[in-house]
């Protein structure tokens, strides 16, 4: 696999869905090159920041309101 | 007496039945989590407001025809999210076009062929304890996500949906989910390494 190649599986490879054999071709990979390694480092990162963010709490107005639209109470 | 939680499924038979108390407790179980969908993909308390209320008015209308081939969840998801996508669609603000888009997403490849030595933001300490601008840099990276990217990537890594589930939400195969998930990430990439890249350079 040439960075192409690699630059187009690495989602896959991050949610663990690779087949085995291209997933060791692609660490063979990462360790000889800068910016695959690179790309894929701050790939993880990016989808792990977005996992962490706090959900956005609905705000008791809001649930009231809604609540009265849908005529619950 | 019966000491379970009552399943999705179950709450509907009661609802059908006219027990109002069973639709109270299946918009408790639900409306947290439509709201963060919604502003997910929306940036706007007030839109994600709008969307959230649009969502139980048109589960109420459609309940009648939910016959149960998907889960509730996944039926309740594509009515959200559908909902999402039309407040998109009535706001003025201009998207990416898909090529525009894609040659953002594509800069990287363009960038490491021509040579560039890309810079590692993974370990920047700003990224460990997330302040209020890098959030809110988070939340404008995905507004700027054309539509069906922004749905796709909401569904699954922030909702947590399985791919399979965001296909049968979304109507679309599980490898078109996938492709469109990759491009969404490499592209909240990009954005973030900008952001954090700014950051290191000025420490
Ligand atoms: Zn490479």
């Amino acid at each position: 696999m040439d960075c192409q190649e690699i630059f187009e599986t690495l989602s896959e490879y991050l949610d663990e869905e690779l087949a085995q054999v291209k997933c060791r071709e692609l660490e063979r990979h990462l360790k000889t090159c800068h910016n695959c390694r690179v790309v894929v480092d701050t790939l993880r990162q990016t989808v792990s920041l977005y996992h962490s963010i706090p959900c956005e709490r609905l705000p008791d107005e809001a649930r009231l309101r809604l609540h009265k639209v849908i005529k619950l109470k | 007496m019966k000491l379970s939680v009552p399943t999705d499924e179950e709450l509907i038979t009661q609802i059908r039945e006219g027990d109002r108390t069973a639709f109270e407790q299946l918009v408790s179980r639900y409306e947290d989590r439509v709201y963060n969908l919604a502003y997910r993909m929306l940036a706007s308390r007030q839109d994600a407001e709008d969307v959230l209320q649009d969502t139980f008015l048109n589960v109420i209308r459609g309940l009648d025809k939910f016959r149960g081939t998907s889960s509730f969840s996944t039926w309740l998801y594509r009515i959200a999210t559908n909902a999402a996508l039309t407040k998109i669609r009535k706001r003025s603000r201009r998207e990416k076009s898909e090529s525009e888009f894609l040659d953002d997403v594509y800069a990287v490849k363009r960038a490491a062929r021509a040579g560039a030595v890309l810079p590692d933001w993974s370990a920047n300490p700003a990224t460990r304890a997330l302040d209020d601008e890098a959030r809110r840099q988070m939340g404008e990276a995905i507004n700027e996500l054309p539509k069906i990217y922004r749905a796709v990537f909401v569904l699954r890594d922030v909702e947590g949906l399985p791919a399979a589930e965001v296909a049968e939400v979304l109507g679309l195969s599980v490898p078109a989910v996938k492709s469109r998930l990759h491009r969404a990430r490499l592209y909240l990439r990009n954005r973030l390494s900008g952001y954090f890249t700014e950051e290191i350079e000025g420490i």
